[in-house]
């Protein structure tokens, strides 16, 4: 088709402009699928924080809230629940594993969670990974710990170190255990979850810590209840902040929630964790709504861009468009070139906008995982992509229009003679 | 000697502006019959390009017979005049003829973009466009590899309008209109351009209305018509003079 042949060769002795107007589409392109991709990353890294989890049991409070603590580690249980109820979860015919985890103090800002041998061997984060050790062991003693990769890397922890654990969440407290140190057994690999930023020890251990401060709280002065502490294993059964439940079968995941819920002895609430997760991430969808504005002005900026460019150059053309005209160009051919070249011109900045992305994220993908733990995935542009992209097409051919159609009425009064 | 054959023929012609109560033109008639070589003078502003246009159906005379190659333009729709001039007319332009972004051969070969006509006149002679174009550039001393292959912008205008005037004569079109073609040329080159542009006339058989104020050029012509003569259309209340044409 001439038209079309003309059109893209009529980029030739304009290079320039035309470059830039191509680049600044482009990178607005770039920008607004990034977001969407990575903000697709980071909801899929936040719901992904725990999987394989049917239930999430602990005493009676808001949903929410007990995920906050249980899987973020923020927040407290409003009440400790009690083992008996533990017990009795976890004999259930349709429980096939249980997690028992037990929050309370910190160190050095990170908290410290009391929990046991199934913690390592049933928890998954991400697509069912499992925890792994990058040094060291689970811990079995009273006195051991385990730590998170960040916690690890933060204060410079390396395997038989010894650690003091405080009371209460927070950096500085007013006891301290110094003469009970921990020892770190070993230290996870990190997980992009909040698992990185927890120390782990026994139930057992926070019992002992426990003990000592309610002995210290009640009667004696805290200096002296050091001495009198008891460093034998405690057999009393702990208080627990929650429960991490999997079942024998996932659809048993509703009736058995329904069935923690009623529980007579105890009042407790069970959550599905997945739709909680998403509960809790959608509330933060009015940033992400923001970001994808903002990105989507950006691109408007640059096809208007595009339209100044396309109408300033009209003038100038008008002589071209009377040699066409001479030539037997009718009014709806020279209408075509120009329409021909915004629609090629923003085909081109999206194809090279896309490219860009892509080229991007692929360089950027191993450090948004190691260093923000988000993992983003990079393949063909899903269905929310293609239809930002059929937008910007969309948009890049109505902006044609407008140079397009004045153009036409140029040629029309004009014919083959110029009146400027 | 056979018939002469009409190439234009015009009788009663009207045409104005839109929306002007004036006319621009007013011609009783005019004849011009295939081969012949037409020198039309007239002042500037005088209404010439207007009737060029007409000629060429661009525009459309507001009352009036206006026939090219036997060819009633009244009775043409835009469209069918549009391809009526791209399969029929060669227009020069003063100057600015030529497309930047276009080579030097892409210019000349347009025409047959735009008329399947023209086209397979050439491709029934030549081998292809490009050789037909390279071919009229070589007879208008224009093929030179070190001017074929310039950017249009770096051309001097004087070899603009005889790149021009090979695109006005691609395809050999049967009616060729130069409007003030060698105004922008330096005087010694006018005579040479109107040579070339002859030659090429003849060879294709194409009838030619050349327009100019430069009284100068005219020696050449076999046919002389002067515009205010022809149009009756004049601002002031004289008793108007019926035209001899």
């Amino acid at each position: 088709m001439a038209i079309v042949e003309l059109a893209i060769k009529s980029f030739r002795n304009r290079k320039f402009t035309t470059g830039l107007t191509v680049l600044s589409i482009a990178l607005s392109v770039m920008l607004l699928l990034g977001i969407e991709i990575i903000r697709q990353g980071a909801e899929t890294s936040f719901t992904n924080t725990l999987s394989g989890t049917d239930l999430i049991v602990g005493a009676r409070s808001s949903p929410v809230q007990l995920l906050l603590y249980s899987v973020f580690h923020i927040g407290n249980p409003t009440n400790n629940m009690q083992w008996h109820s533990y017990e009795e979860i976890a004999t259930h015919p349709q429980v096939k594993w249980t997690i028992p985890v037990s929050l309370s103090d910190s160190h050095k800002g990170y908290r410290v969670i009391g929990t046991t041998e199934q913690f390592y061997e049933h928890f998954r984060f991400a697509d069912s990974k499992a925890l792994q050790l990058e040094a060291g062991n689970w811990f079995s003693g009273t006195f051991d710990a385990v730590v998170g990769a960040e916690v690890a890397q933060a204060l410079g922890y390396q395997s038989g170190e010894k650690i003091i654990l405080a009371h209460g969440a927070g950096d500085e407290s007013f006891i301290t255990h110094s003469d009970k140190p921990f020892k770190i057994v070993g230290i996870l690999k990190r997980t992009g979850t909040p698992v990185d930023r927890a120390v782990y020890v026994g139930l057992q251990s926070i019992d002992v810590m426990h003990d000592e401060f309610n002995g210290a709280a009640h009667n004696h002065d805290p200096l002296m209840a050091h001495d009198q502490h008891n460093t034998e294993k405690s057999n009393r059964k702990s208080s627990l902040s929650a429960i991490l439940v999997g079942l024998q079968s996932r659809g048993a995941a509703i009736g058995m929630q329904r069935e923690i819920n009623e529980y007579k002895t105890e009042a407790l609430t069970a959550i599905m964790p997945g739709v909680v997760l998403l509960e809790l991430w959608s509330m933060m969808n009015v940033v992400e709504r923001i970001l994808v504005i903002v990105s989507g002005l950006v691109v408007a900026v640059g096809l208007f861009s595009m339209l100044i460019i396309l109408m300033t150059s009209l003038n100038e053309r008008r002589r071209e468009m009377a040699i066409l005209r001479s030539v037997g160009a009718r009014p709806v051919h020279i209408f075509t070139l120009i329409m021909g070249e915004a629609v090629f011109l923003t085909l081109l900045a999206m194809v090279l906008g896309v490219a860009m992305v892509y080229g991007l994220l692929f360089l950027v993908q191993p450090w948004l995982e190691s260093l923000f733990g988000l993992y983003v995935v990079i393949g063909w542009p899903n269905a929310t992509e293609l239809m930002f992209l059929m937008i910007i097409a969309l948009c890049g051919f109505v902006v044609g229009l407008i140079p397009g159609i004045r153009i036409y009425r140029y040629s029309l009064a004009d014919g083959m003679t110029i009146r400027v | 000697m056979s018939k002469p054959k009409p190439v234009i023929e015009i009788s009663d012609l009207q045409f104005a502006w839109k929306k002007q109560a004036q006319l621009v033109l007013d011609i009783n008639s005019l004849q011009v019959n295939e081969g012949e070589r037409v020198f039309l003078r007239g002042p500037s502003g005088s209404g010439k390009s207007t009737l060029l246009s007409l000629l060429a159906a661009v525009t459309a005379p507001r009352s009036g017979d206006l026939k090219v190659l036997g060819q009633d333009l009244k009775k043409l729709g835009h469209a069918k005049r549009d391809q009526f001039r791209a399969d029929h007319i060669g227009f020069i332009f003063q100057m600015f003829n030529l497309i930047p972004y276009l080579s030097v051969v892409e210019n000349v070969t347009l025409p047959c973009r735009f008329s399947r006509k023209r086209k397979h006149k050439v491709l029934a002679q030549a081998d292809s466009l490009e050789h037909e174009a390279i071919r009229l550039l070589d007879h208008l001393d224009m093929a030179h590899d070190d001017v074929l292959h310039k950017p249009v912008n770096e051309l001097s205008v004087g070899q603009q309008q005889r790149v021009a005037a090979a695109r006005a004569l691609m395809g050999a079109p049967e009616l060729v209109i130069a409007d003030e073609p060698t105004s922008s040329l330096d005087a010694d080159r006018r005579t040479a351009f109107i040579d070339l542009l002859f030659r090429e006339c003849d060879s294709a058989n194409s009838t030619l209305i050349f327009v100019s104020h430069d009284n100068s050029l005219e020696a050449p012509f076999e046919r002389t018509i002067e515009f205010n003569q022809l149009n009756n259309s004049v601002a002031d209340k004289r008793p108007k003079l019926r035209a001899v044409s």
